[in-house]
This record gives structure tokens, C-alpha cells and sequence, in this order.
């Protein structure tokens, strides 16, 4: 079929009916596109071997995304009877007969927009993305009362919410991950104001219905759309992987929601 | 038809696995609605994972979309979270494809599984617009049919139904079909409800109950009148003869969400003639019907290609004993197209030695647990039930799971089987016992879990006249059971809540009457009774109460065996005579052999439709003691007809 390199970092999107799937879906569909693909995935070691594929923080139940990423690692020494050369690198034009096969066997709304290989050096998604920006969607009040709202929590110095984590229900401060916060004007449900956000991954991510619980708990949340991830480099923040296929490249943030 | 997608999709933040409602599974047909195509709602009454993978339900699908003038979506039971908002928004039940409401479709058809997803029918009806007894329904509403195991006492549900079919849907379908879509094409000014049950009940297999009236004197029923020339005083099942002719699903659903079987499933077999007495599906689905062994390895083939799946389970009530099954596990693990990553899955192992050994040339990837069902404490118990399995059966099947790598058995029991004594609900403790220190010889864990399900007596076996334990009863066993494993260090004890056990038993041998019990359990708010958080077994007797009848004439009663039973018109194939020789012998413990290997005795589901068991070959399969008489070492040809394939 191809050449493929040994570490491939891939970026798609999630948007239409898909976005109902959990991260945990998103991850049984990545493995059986792989399977079907025939490609030689790494697989762990052990007792019951998993492919190894690794996800940046995961998305939300019901969020839409247009920047999500995998990292995928191949070895030539996998089990799975492969048409594809494993080698240590690869050219644009291989990885993207590669993207574009995973992309026509997985399900409708998941679109794979690039991929590169990477050497190794890299850190893992999860430990290098710091924080997110959001396009969020929410109704229940009045784009002047939000903007009003969200100037408030801007100013304090401390926005306690309630969250469960571990089964057990704990206090945290939201506002030392909310980097930015302000009212887009009105959304594309009708009623509805949008909200652009960049919250912080660390130490922990934020959910657009926790952002919403900072700001007012009568709000209800329409609709959510993860527009880009980024990862802080030397004071700049960098994409993993932009739509155009450059690693760590840095990008105008996109502020449109994709179509279902 | 319009979707309702827009409507539904601002709810679908706010609720459980939104993923339930969004269909969009690879296999899924979204067909275009219009004039002179009978469009079927195909319904499971529970929630999205349990009846996505139901294999009926998938069948049924591809062949009706086969159809030029049928189409087929389908829909599942709402949770409850979900059914609050349609409710608030005014949102009626709807397809999962085109997200066209239930009011939209000339059919709407249920795969009846299990008793207690009966008022997940009734809610199901009443979300979906549709009047919900069969009286109050006119020309124009939604014609409503039930399928599945469940039908062949369909008497409680019988309100609320146009129609009922028995049997294999692979073929009844397209004549219901053309039959409903003859009814439609008349104007509907002039159209009679009454016309189209009279028409189906012309059809083979397919029971009509608002023709039938049965006549009650007390607790019991004792006469059924027939209201209608075009009913017949008895409705028999559909059987396919050759499964080879349907290899369907073709393009078996691939869920975008995790749900239960998340797997390929290969239907190997229909029918098991291994006479467990206990067994319902045993006793319906005869004779044995087996795929060519060639066709079962294509459809594993191409299903696995096209899912992506890494997952296959070879499915059928006891599919050790398929005639080819070595070759066919052998063909898929071994095909290099699989790349050695494809695990084959057979959900029925037969107890024997033999059996592990398949077991463990095949899962060689992820070795977690074995499970056996003895379903007996003891082997007198085994012998009343027919589950003809030694102690050294067990012992030798539970010694190779161990030896071959296995930490964790699990065995299957039944409590509360006629004739049953203490000593045979201790001797489940026993097996246990003996198991984990058959496993102590390899490991130094292991573990050995007993479930034990409370038994419900059903129609159409030669239990159909005994009476059922009482919840106390059941409660009492089970308490005995827990004190003497609790001395027993690695046994585990699991067991099924005896209010459930009670309230299905209601259910599976209620009569008629029992449709205004349903009623009243839904109304209070009973959906979803097969779930332990829902279920409320007070609503049932509450329903009993207030319709004068109580749970112990249809639980805790002996019916004598010359009384009208509610199910008598239908029939399954089997002799009268042979379910009640069946009985006795089952009383008198005197076991059956398994009619494949041995000569026939006339049970009735062969000889009534001039069919004959399709297997592949006359020998018993190798190690398997149960059943057949033979030994233990390797399976020896028997004198017996055996027809190799289907005429």
C-alpha cells in the first residue's frame, strides 16, 4: 500500500452526528479503521495487548472538534499481515496516502485533515498541550447580561465550582485556567450567545459545562466546539499539528463552528 | 416524512449516551419513505445497547430493505432520562436513521426477548402516538406485530398486538409485508381493521388474538372461543429448513458506541436437540438446523473485513457441538489475512475436557475466564432437568481450564427446579468447593463463581405445568446456599434477585388478563423492569390486586396436566405427548439422549413440518458425554438417518 513512518502524529476534526460519541467510541473506531487498513500497529506488551495510540485530553461527549489529534506508532515487526513499509521517515505524499485512508474507513464526520511523522522527540500529547480554545454556545440569557457575567468572573480573584472527580465532589478554583473569556455576539441557534474561550489543559482540563457553572448556573449549554489546542513553546503558543500539515506550526485560531 | 432531528438534537447535551439516538452505524440503511412501500419500525423494548446487536432484529432489517416495496428502520426503548425530555418537548418515539416518528410508519414490530421488557412495549406504543390497545386503533393507525422467543405465550401482551408471529421471521416477514401493503392500498375511507387481521391470520405462523377470546373460571382459563372463520383453531410456527439459503446479516450493524456483543456475531446453528427440559429455546427452535461449514467461514471472513472488528463470536445454543466446528475455528484463527489478531468466541461451551481444549487453541490472545453451565447441584437434579453432565464431565472440563492457563471459572446453576431438595442446592456449593481445589493443583488463585438464577417454568416445555418457587422459597435456598460457600475460601456466590425471578414468572405463563396488569405496572411508572433500579415487583402485585387476580396462581400453582393452558393454540411442533411423557420422565429422573445421534423419538417439530435435522455429520462430536450416551474419550458414529443436507 505505502510507506509509513514508525511515530505518526495525525490531526482530524469531529463535527455532525458523531460528536454524540464519547472519547472512548472515538478510540474502538480509530483501532478498527486501523485494523481494516491492514496497518502494522505497535501493539503493548502483556497480558491482553492494546494497539498503541495515544490521545491528546480527551473531548467531551456531545463537543464538536475541528482540532483533534492521535499519535500512532508502527513497527515493522507487528503481527498484522501489512502491505505497508514501516520506515523511519516518510514524505508528505506517503502520509498522505495514509491520512487519507484512515479518513474514508472511519465513520462520516470524522475527517483526517494531515499528518507528519515524528522522530521520537516529541513529548506525549497529553503532557505537552496546555490549554484549549473554545467556541461555546449557551442560552438562558441575554448576550448584554453575559457580557456583564463574564466581566465579573474576569475580576474575581476566585471562582470556586463544584466538580466530582474520583466519586467524590470537590471544590476548585476555575479562574486561574480561564485565559480568555469574552461574548461573541449571537450563535447559530437561535437564542443563543456565543462565547470564545482558552482554557487551561493544567493541572487539569475544563469542560464547557464547568465553565458555564463559573459563570452562571442557569446557564445551558447549546452547543461546544474545541477549535484549536495549543501547546506553549518560548512565550508561543504552537499547534501539534496544524490543518496544513506543518508539526508544532503556529496558526490564526479559527473561530467558525463546522457544519453538522 | 419529516425528521425530527432538529427537534431532538437540543436534547441530546442533556442526557445519558447521546450516541443511543443518533443511529449512523456502518450498516445502516436511511431508505426513502413514499407511496407503495410498507415502511416497518423495527422496535427493541429495551435500551439501545441490548438491542442493537439482537441478530433477529438485523436479519429482519436487510431483508426487508432487500425489498422493493418494503423498507425497514429502527428504534430503541428511550432511557428514562431521555423519555422526560421527549415527553416535555412533545417529541413522539423515532427511527434512529431518518429520525421519523413512530405515528409515521405503517408497522411497527417488536423483538420480544424477555417478559419483563413487556411495559417498555406499552411505553414504547404510547411515546410512539399509537393508540395502545388494538380496539382503539382505526385504519389509518400504525399496525403493531410482535416477534421473538417470547411469542409463544403472547397472551398477556395479546391487547395490544394486531398480530403475533411464531417462529423463524426470515420468510413470514415479506408475506406479512405484501399482505399489510394490500390492506394499505385500499382507500382508506373504506378500510376495516378487521380485514387486515383477517388477513394475516391467513398467513402461516402469524396469530391473530383479537380473533381468539378465551373463557376463564377462577384462577384458571379454561376454554379459548374463536371469533372468526378466518382463524385456525391452532397456529404453528414458521421454520426455515435450510439456513444455508440466509446468510444474513449480510452487513451486520457496526455500532458507533459500545454496546452488549460488541463483536461479529456468526449464527452457526439454529435449534438444540440436547432436550434440556428447563430450556425454552431448546424446546422452540427444533430441529437443528446447521450452515455449511464453508458458509460460516465466508461470513466470518468478509464480516471481519468490512467491521474492522478483531472479535467473532460463532453463535447458536451449543455451538461445541457444531459438525464442523474444528475446521471452522481453525480456518479463521489460522487465515494470515486476520494477521493472528482475530479471536474466535464460542458463548456456549459444552462441559468437556474436549470442548477446553478448542477453547484454548482459540483465545490464545486474552485468556480471562471459562464459563460452564451444569445448571444442576447434583446429578440427580441433572437428570430430572436432562442436562446429562457427570461430575467427572465437570471436573475433567474445570481440570483442563486450569492446567491450561486459566485463573477464573464461572458456572451457570439453576435453583428452585422441580424436585429440588436442599441437598441439591448445597451440592452446587460442592462442585464449587471441588472446582477451586481442582484449580489450587495449578494456581494459587483462582477463582470459581457460581451464579445462580431463580428457575421460571415456560410454555412450550415439559416444565410448562409445574409449579415455580415462591420469592421466600427461592430467598430461603438461596441464604442456604451463601452459609455453606461462605466456608469455602475462592468460591464465589452470584445470584438473581427472587422478586425478578417472580414477576417474570407471572409474565411467561400469565394469561390474557394479565394485558391490565401490564397496563398498571407502566402507568405507575414500571419501564425498564429488567433493570435492578427499576424493577418494583410491588407494582406487579399491586396490578394483580386491583385486577382480582393474584401472583400464586400463576407462579407457586401445579397446573394439572389435562387444564387449558393460555398457549395451547399456538404451537411450537411439539407433541402434546411428548412434553408431558417428558415431564413424567423428568420427575421420575430418567434422562433423554440427544435425538441426532439417536433414533427419533417423534417429538414433533420434524415430523409435524416434514423437515429433518440439517447436521454435517453423524458422529457426536469427540469428548462429549452429554446427552448422547457415548463415551467420554472420542465420539463414536451411531447408527442413525441423518439427512447431510437440506431437500
Amino acid at each position: 500500500m505505502g510507506t509509513i513512518p514508525a511515530r505518526l502524529r495525525i490531526r482530524y476534526t469531529k463535527t455532525g452526528r458523531i460528536r454524540y460519541t464519547s472519547q472512548r467510541d472515538m478510540a474502538r473506531a480509530i483501532e478498527r479503521a486501523l485494523r481494516q487498513a491492514k496497518l502494522p500497529v505497535a501493539y503493548s506488551e502483556g497480558f491482553s495487548p492494546r494497539p498503541l495510540l495515544s490521545f491528546s485530553l480527551a473531548l467531551p461527549t456531545a463537543c464538536e472538534s475541528l482540532a483533534e489529534y492521535i499519535d500512532l506508532r508502527f513497527s515493522p515487526d507487528s503481527e498484522v499481515a501489512s502491505e505497508w513499509t514501516v520506515a523511519d521517515e516518510a514524505t508528505p505524499e506517503e502520509i498522505g496516502v495514509v491520512v487519507d485512508r484512515l479518513g474514508s474507513l472511519l465513520p462520516g464526520g470524522i475527517d483526517v485533515v494531515a499528518g507528519c511523522g515524528l522522530d521520537g522527540s516529541e513529548g506525549s500529547l497529553q503532557e505537552e498541550v496546555t490549554s484549549c480554545s473554545w467556541i461555546v454556545e449557551v442560552a438562558g440569557m441575554s448576550a448584554k447580561q453575559l457580557d456583564e457575567r463574564v466581566a465579573s468572573l474576569l475580576n474575581a480573584a476566585q471562582v470556586p465550582i463544584e466538580r466530582v472527580r474520583k466519586g467524590r465532589q470537590v471544590t476548585d478554583d476555575l479562574r486561574p485556567s480561564v485565559h480568555h473569556l469574552s461574548v461573541e455576539g449571537s450563535g447559530a441557534t437561535p437564542g443563543a450567545v456565543r462565547l470564545h474561550a482558552e482554557l487551561a489543559t493544567k493541572p487539569r482540563g475544563v469542560r464547557p459545562n464547568e465553565l458555564l457553572s463559573g459563570i452562571d448556573s442557569t446557564l445551558r449549554l447549546v452547543r461546544a466546539s474545541r477549535t484549536s489546542q495549543w501547546i506553549e513553546r518560548n512565550g508561543r503558543r504552537l499547534e501539534p499539528l496544524t490543518a496544513d500539515g506543518q508539526l508544532l506550526g503556529s496558526a490564526v485560531p479559527t473561530t467558525t463552528i463546522g457544519g453538522r | 416524512m419529516t425528521s425530527l432531528f432538529g427537534q431532538i438534537e437540543p436534547l441530546l447535551f442533556h442526557v445519558e449516551k447521546p450516541a443511543r439516538y443518533v443511529g449512523g452505524e456502518l450498516g445502516s440503511q436511511e431508505p426513502v419513505h413514499g407511496p407503495g412501500i410498507v415502511s416497518w419500525l423495527l422496535a427493541y423494548p429495551d435500551t439501545y445497547e441490548i438491542g442493537l446487536p439482537n441478530q433477529g432484529l438485523q436479519i429482519l432489517y436487510e431483508i426487508l430493505n432487500e425489498q422493493p416495496d418494503a423498507l425497514a428502520e429502527r428504534t430503541y426503548a428511550p432511557w428514562t432520562d431521555m423519555e422526560k425530555a421527549m415527553r416535555a418537548e412533545g417529541i413522539p418515539l423515532f427511527s434512529v436513521e431518518n429520525h421519523i416518528g413512530a405515528p409515521d410508519f405503517d408497522v411497527i414490530a417488536f423483538n420480544l426477548s424477555a417478559e419483563l421488557t413487556y411495559t417498555n412495549v406499552l411505553n414504547m406504543l404510547d411515546l410512539g402516538r399509537i393508540p395502545l390497545r388494538t380496539i382503539e386503533r382505526g385504519p389509518t393507525d400504525t399496525v403493531v406485530l410482535a416477534g421473538g422467543h417470547c411469542t409463544y405465550n403472547p397472551e398477556p401482551l395479546a391487547d395490544f398486538v394486531d398480530a403475533v408471529v411464531l417462529g423463524d421471521g426470515e420468510e413470514v416477514v415479506t408475506e406479512i409485508s405484501t399482505v399489510v401493503g394490500a390492506w394499505l392500498g385500499q382507500d382508506p375511507a373504506s378500510r376495516k381493521r378487521i380485514d387486515l387481521h383477517r388477513a394475516l391470520a391467513g398467513v402461516a405462523g402469524v396469530y391473530v388474538p383479537s380473533l381468539y377470546r378465551p373463557i376463564f373460571d377462577g384462577p384458571r382459563q379454561i376454554g379459548l372461543e374463536i371469533l372468526d372463520d378466518a382463524a385456525t383453531e391452532v397456529v404453528e410456527k414458521r421454520t426455515v429448513a435450510d439456513l444455508g439459503e440466509w446468510p444474513y446479516p449480510k452487513n451486520q450493524l457496526v455500532p458507533l458506541t459500545e454496546v452488549v456483543h460488541d463483536r461479529l456475531n456468526v449464527e452457526v446453528f439454529r435449534g438444540c436437540t440436547r432436550g434440556c427440559r428447563f430450556c425454552q429455546a431448546g424446546m422452540i427452535t427444533r430441529p437443528v438446523r446447521e450452515r455449511p461449514a464453508a458458509q460460516v467461514v465466508e461470513m466470518v471472513n468478509r464480516g471481519i473485513a468490512r467491521s474492522g472488528y478483531d472479535e467473532v463470536a460463532l453463535t447458536s445454543l451449543s455451538t461445541a457441538d457444531f459438525s464442523g466446528i474444528e475446521g471452522v475455528v481453525a480456518d479463521v484463527v489460522d487465515d494470515p489475512a486476520h494477521g493472528g489478531r482475530v479471536s474466535v468466541s464460542l458463548p456456549s461451551l459444552r462441559v468437556d475436557a474436549f470442548t477446553v481444549a478448542t477453547a484454548a487453541k482459540i483465545q490464545q490472545v486474552r485468556r480471562t475466564g471459562l464459563t460452564f453451565a451444569p445448571e444442576g447441584g447434583t446429578w440427580r437434579m441433572r437428570k430430572v432437568i436432562n442436562k446429562l453432565i457427570s461430575d467427572e464431565d465437570l471436573f475433567a472440563a474445570v481440570d483442563a481450564a486450569f492446567s491450561q492457563g486459566w485463573r477464573r471459572v464461572k458456572l451457570y446453576f439453576l435453583i428452585g427446579l422441580p424436585t429440588e431438595r436442599d441437598e441439591d442446592v448445597l451440592g452446587i456449593a460442592e462442585l464449587g468447593r471441588r472446582c477451586v481445589e481442582i484449580g489450587r493443583k495449578y494456581h494459587q488463585n483462582v477463582t470459581v463463581s457460581a451464579s445462580v438464577g431463580g428457575f421460571v417454568p415456560k410454555p412450550q416445555t415439559p416444565f410448562q405445568w409445574h409449579a415455580q418457587d415462591s420469592v421466600d422459597e427461592l430467598a430461603r435456598k438461596i441464604a442456604l446456599l451463601r452459609g455453606e460457600a461462605r466456608q469455602i475460601r475462592g468460591l464465589q456466590i452470584k445470584w438473581h434477585e427472587p422478586a425478578a425471578t417472580s414477576a417474570e414468572g407471572i409474565v411467561a405463563r400469565g394469561d390474557r388478563r394479565l394485558g391490565n396488569v401490564l397496563e398498571a405496572v407502566w402507568r405507575d411508572g414500571g419501564t425498564f423492569q429488567e433493570w435492578s433500579e427499576h424493577f418494583d415487583l410491588g407494582r406487579f402485585l399491586k396490578g394483580l390486586e386491583d385486577n382480582g387476580l393474584r401472583a400464586e396462581d400463576y407462579t407457586t400453582r401445579m397446573r394439572d396436566v389435562d387444564e387449558v393452558l393460555p398457549w395451547d393454540h399456538l404451537s411450537a411442533g411439539l407433541h402434546r405427548d411428548f412434553l408431558e411423557g417428558e415431564y413424567r420422565d423428568a420427575l421420575a429422573e430418567v434422562g433423554l439422549e440427544d435425538c441426532r445421534w439417536t433414533p427419533c423419538y417423534d417429538c414433533g417439530a420434524c415430523t409435524t413440518f416434514d423437515l429433518e435435522h440439517v447436521v454435517a455429520s453423524n458422529q457426536p462430536p469427540a469428548g462429549g458425554s452429554q446427552g448422547t450416551g457415548q463415551g467420554l474419550d472420542l465420539g463414536v458414529p451411531v447408527p442413525v438417518i441423518l439427512s447431510p443436507t437440506a431437500t
